[in-house]
């Protein structure tokens, strides 16, 4: 919030404020100068140049509190509307009043420095953190695909004879799964950096929706064995504008997700609609094991892996989808099924058409 | 079809270049190497060559800038490699006159079809008017449309759009020159024409249209029919 404040106001505004407050405390301070001691206004006005120093830069700081020093002396040091001082005790009250209020600010803004400082340095840390956890789970997450490329390319460079036809194939497609993954991880991380970098900007055009859905479904067909999937869009869903790429992927990952911890044959279900407000909503359920309730709010978190998983993932997923489905200005929820199963909902609002306007022209 | 057909490989890594020569020459290709945009060229101006497969990223000198250099005078077929996914990259490929394109990693399978198919039509000029491609086939003289010997009721836009589609079987063509070759080009920007007339086209030729495979989308670059 300070930090907002202070980057909110340019150098000029920072005078003027500064200006005005002092003078306004003072005025206030006139007017109630029957009722309050001048003594006890120079500890208002000190407490004003305090304040300015919490907000804004050293210059116009010290020019509050010599301005405040000037008013202090001309309008309530005794005699009053002259800058002359008689008794001695006031000309020392005076040049103390001038020295503290100038310390003072002075001193409030270099605390203010060192704040920043050390804030500076926390969010170096937290940034540091997150690489560590990054690191962690992506040594795992390449590295296991590394390994079994590495290990069964050695395995079939040796002249071993023993390798039966069979085993050689195996470890062959084994190199070619490993490969997928790691491409997989890759293109995770690459959305990750477009996310964080936070230019993100969606291109959009228009969408058939049943035909972005089919072509995730089709380049999940690998992963999809034995999961079956069924689609219910109707028949007059309109065209939606949108981003094809962020869509397709936030798809592609909800779908993904599913497919890797249901367990077989359980049945995931794409339901796309319109909403009353006009905006597209597009649901993925399944029939697993749904998720645990204490976790439901965690799992769009960036790393967040469930506790009960087995080890794999990096936990980008999720968080991907809730990036790029914000990106388009949209939401998205998980809640569990009331029997069994999740079910993730997104909404995003989008400009709309409708195929029989389109085909009677 | 004419097998031995040599073809040029422009890429800087030299393990994309050697799996690319094993994959080519096993499937009976000739294939010869350049490793920089200069060579490249050169490569190409001393003997052309039936096909050239270019990486976008070169070190000396940007992949767009070789593809129009050498389609001042190339009329063959240009396959476009990238690592990067960039739509607007591609599509800049494929307006300055790249044939299709593929995204590292790609399926060895996926570049040999791309290929058997840009062969195919580039050595078929010849204007034959009539098109058979598995069930489809297109009389261009009749404007007639047949899927599995059975003739298929088209709108005068329809037809046109498949016609186009057909006669560049193979080729991606983007969403920019079909809307401005069938509506013009004040359309360039009305995306969802196209959209409805392929949901409408696919509607009559396609077997299963949620699994299309004549009419394949290129998600945000495109189609192109197979």
């Amino acid at each position: 919030m300070l930090n907002f404040l202070l980057h909110k106001f340019s150098k000029r505004k920072q005078y003027v404020i500064s200006v005005s407050l002092i003078l306004c405390v003072a005025a206030i301070s006139y007017a109630l100068s029957d009722f309050i001691e001048y003594k006890v206004v120079a500890f208002l006005l000190l407490v004003t140049v305090s304040l300015i120093a919490m907000l804004f830069d050293i210059v116009p700081v010290l020019v509050a509190a010599f301005l405040s020093a000037i008013v202090w002396n001309y309008f309530f040091i005794p005699p009053r509307f002259t800058f002359a001082i008689q008794s001695t005790e006031n000309v020392l009250l005076f040049l103390m009043y001038f020295i503290i209020a100038m310390v003072n600010g002075g001193l409030t803004y270099k605390i203010r420095e060192t704040e920043k400082k050390a804030n500076k340095k926390t969010e170096k840390e937290n940034t540091l953190k997150l690489y560590n956890t990054l690191l962690n789970s992506l040594s795992h997450e390449l590295r296991t695909p590394i390994s079994t490329i590495i290990g069964a390319t050695d395995t079939l460079q040796e002249e071993n004879h023993k390798l039966t036809e069979e085993n050689r194939s195996e470890l062959i497609s084994e190199i070619s799964k490993a490969s997928l993954r790691l491409n997989r991880q890759v293109g995770n991380l690459l959305n990750m950096s477009r996310l964080e970098s936070g230019f993100l900007q969606p291109k959009t055009d228009w969408c058939d929706i049943s035909e972005l859905v089919y072509d995730v479904i089709n380049q999940l067909k690998d992963t999809l064995q034995n999961k079956p999937v069924e689609v219910s869009i109707k028949e007059n869903m309109p065209l939606f504008k949108l981003d094809y790429g962020l869509l397709e992927q936030v798809l592609h990952n909800l779908i993904h997700n599913a497919a890797v911890y249901i367990p077989k044959y359980a049945v995931i279900t794409v339901r796309a609609t319109v909403n009353k407000d006009q905006k597209l909503v597009i649901i993925v359920e399944d029939t697993g094991n749904g998720f645990p309730e204490n976790e439901i709010d965690s799992v769009f978190e960036k790393f967040y892996r469930l506790k009960s998983t087995n080890p794999g993932g990096t936990g980008l997923g999720l968080s991907i989808v809730k990036g790029f489905v914000e990106a388009m200005h949209g939401t998205v929820r998980l809640e569990n099924g009331e029997e069994y199963g999740s079910k993730f909902t997104i909404e995003i609002p989008a400009e709309i058409a409708y195929l029989n306007d389109i085909k009677n022209e | 079809m004419s097998n031995h057909a040599e073809i040029l490989i422009i890429d800087d890594e030299p393990q994309i270049r050697k799996l690319l020569t094993i994959t080519l020459q096993s499937n009976d290709y000739n294939i010869r190497e350049a490793s920089t945009a200069r060579e490249g060229l050169l490569s190409a101006a001393n003997h052309p060559p039936e096909m050239i497969l270019l990486d976008l990223g070169l070190p000396d000198e940007s992949g767009h800038m070789v593809l129009e250099k050498l389609r001042e005078w190339y009329t063959k077929p240009i396959i476009i490699l990238s690592v990067q996914s960039n739509e607007e990259d591609i599509v800049k490929a494929l307006d300055n006159g790249a044939n299709d394109y593929l995204v590292k990693p790609f399926r060895t399978g996926e570049l040999l079809a791309r290929m058997r198919s840009l062969l195919r039509s580039s050595s078929s000029e010849s204007e034959h008017p009539v098109i058979t491609i598995q069930d489809i086939q297109i009389d261009l003289s009749l404007r007639l449309v047949k899927k599995n010997d059975e003739p298929v009721k088209l709108t005068a836009t329809e037809y046109n759009l498949l016609a186009l589609l057909i006669k560049n079987e193979g080729k991606v063509l983007t969403h920019q020159f079909l809307l401005r070759t069938i509506w013009g080009p004040s359309y360039i920007d009305q995306s969802q024409y196209l959209r409805v007339f392929i949901a409408q086209l696919r509607k009559k030729i396609e077997d299963d249209l949620n699994n299309p495979l004549h009419i394949i989308t290129e998600s945000g670059i495109g189609y192109r029919f197979v």
